[in-house]
């Protein structure tokens, strides 16, 4: 194994952590990134969606070389009953070019190109080797021991990016209060389904090579909180599904389950008709939000991406964050080694920076949300089944005069939910999301 | 499409299996019963099933690594949960 001592380890190779590694290794600091998958990518799970802006922030212009799927000129949110769906959606020709909004990827390929990035930035990728433990001495981290033979490796700092499921952040270095919570997580499952490229692009309306994305809530998710998705790959579809742990538990629904409902769904049935599943994915995804997130910092030590529980489930930001985290870390580190100072203080500078940044900005901002969504599932099972109920109505010529047909409307749904309870609904919902 | 179940999924994906060197492992402990049927519920992969004789069984062949039942049956020593070793588990070939 690798006897020196490397300024800084990086624990993981995702988003956060191959953004750290390339923002250290293009500083001209040594740096070693330990990765358990045969390559970057090979143990990631992402639904699909990369945001142009974040990525361009740590490897600018990516898109003229990275692997990607789609760029996304449209996305959909639907929200579904059992037969139905209300639509809402955006379509621009903007983010049909450059510099583009957000594409699709699938993170075997992506990944696995961040890592030759980083590589080509002199930073030393080992793959296929699980870090087991933290080396602390004197009350600092100074390294880690890996599963290889005398797999000891010592480094100033060491860069926690192990992801959501990160046993170093809450065991070895009880940075978590107390456990991760099964309410704070959601168990989400995918399948990658292959279709041939121009079926995809009849199906979704779409030009040569352009993508498309839709989330839904509703019965898609039997009225549990959680969201499920439909991403357009170039010669593939993406569809998932997740919920909140707790929900799954206390409902005895499994989330496959939930998968094959959806895809029976009759708006979504035709849409991945005669396709061929190629992989089934399943992942844990951070919804706990500014409550969830851990201490960001140690003495030594600096916790990035999912493994920080940075995760926006409402807007369905995840990768943005975890390049961001990493990034900042990076150059926190960088202003460390000038200083020649790795004490806690120092670190403290990173958790500052990102609390000062949209990263931790926005998950302030929506805290209270998962908490109220957990309590009041029913509004992902309600609101759906009302905008049914109304757009029936609505859509539904029967030679009822308007001003009839609105009242038919408004009476259909106050027998659903109260007046009353209706504003509280909306008062409620402006309080954690406004 | 008609409804497809774990077993016949994880059928698709690319696993390299540790035998003999299990990274899950479930502690006989008569008090992990509770947190063992979540499992059974919850795991994406199907991996947890109730046998007929009322005890839980489980493949740790077929693990997504996603680490549900890690967090399920935290603070109750139900299991021994490790990531498997380099080269070992499941290999996304899309991600």
């Amino acid at each position: 194994m690798v006897q020196e001592k490397f300024d800084v380890i990086v624990v993981g190779a995702g988003p956060a952590g191959l953004g750290a590694a390339y923002t250290m290794a293009n500083a001209g600091l040594k740096v070693i990134v330990f990765e358990r998958g045969e390559h970057p990518g090979s143990k990631n799970v992402m639904g699909g969606v990369l945001y142009r802006q974040a990525t361009e922030d740590v490897f600018p212009e990516f898109w003229k070389e990275a692997p990607l799927e789609r760029p996304v000129i449209e996305s959909n949110y639907w929200l579904t009953t059992d037969d139905a769906v209300t639509k809402y959606g955006y379509r621009s020709q903007e983010f049909a070019g450059e510099p583009y909004n957000s594409f699709t990827v699938f993170r075997s390929k992506f990944d696995r190109w961040m890592g030759r990035k980083v590589e080509q930035a002199g930073a030393l990728l080992i793959c296929e080797t699980v870090v087991e433990d933290i080396i602390k001495k004197d009350g600092k981290v100074v390294g880690v021991k890996t599963g290889r033979p005398n797999g000891q490796v010592y480094a100033d700092v060491v860069v926690i990016a192990e992801g959501v499921n990160s046993i170093l952040t809450q065991e070895a270095l009880g940075l978590q209060k107390g456990y991760l919570a099964w309410d704070y997580l959601a168990v989400a499952v995918k399948e990658v389904i292959a279709l041939p490229k121009e079926k995809i692009e009849d199906r979704f309306g779409l030009e040569d090579g352009k993508g498309a994305t839709i989330e839904i809530i509703g019965e898609a998710t039997k009225g549990m909180v959680g969201t499920a998705f439909i991403y357009t790959n170039m010669e593939s579809i993406s569809i998932g599904v997740g919920a909140l742990m707790s929900h799954l538990v206390n409902r005895k629904l499994n989330p496959n389950d939930l998968l094959e409902n959806l895809k029976a769904h009759p708006a979504i049935k035709p849409l991945i008709a005669g396709g061929e599943i190629k992989e089934y994915l399943g992942h844990m995804i951070p919804e706990g939000g500014y409550k969830a997130m851990p201490k960001l910092y140690g003495n030594g030590v600096v916790i990035v991406g999912d493994a920080a529980q940075l995760v926006n489930g409402l807007h369905r930001e995840g990768s943005n964050l975890a390049l961001i985290s990493g990034k900042t870390a990076g150059e926190v580190i960088i202003k460390a080694f000038e200083k020649g100072d790795f004490s806690i203080n120092s670190l403290a500078e990173y958790q500052q920076r990102l609390t000062d940044s949209f990263v931790v900005k926005d998950l302030q901002k929506y805290q209270h949300s998962s908490g109220y969504f957990e309590e009041h599932p029913e509004l992902f099972y309600l609101y759906p089944h009302l905008a049914s109920i109304a757009n029936k109505e609505f859509f539904t010529i029967d030679n009822i005069p308007k001003k009839e047909k609105q009242r038919i409307i408004m009476r259909k749904v106050f027998e659903q939910r109260p007046k009353w309870e209706l504003a509280k609904d909306l008062y409620k919902l402006w309080r954690v999301l406004g | 499409m008609k409804p497809m179940g774990t077993e016949e999924k994880l059928g698709v994906d690319k696993f390299s299996v540790d035998e003999g060197n299990a990274h899950i492992i479930i502690l006989k402990d008569t008090s992990s019963r509770e947190a063992l049927k979540k499992c059974v519920i919850a795991c994406p992969a199907g991996l947890y099933t109730m046998k007929e004789d009322g005890n839980i069984g489980f493949d740790f062949a077929g693990c997504l690594e996603c680490g549900t039942c890690r967090v399920l049956c935290a603070g109750t020593e139900t299991l021994s949960w490790n990531y498997p070793q380099g080269t070992f588990g499941v290999e996304f070939r899309y991600g």
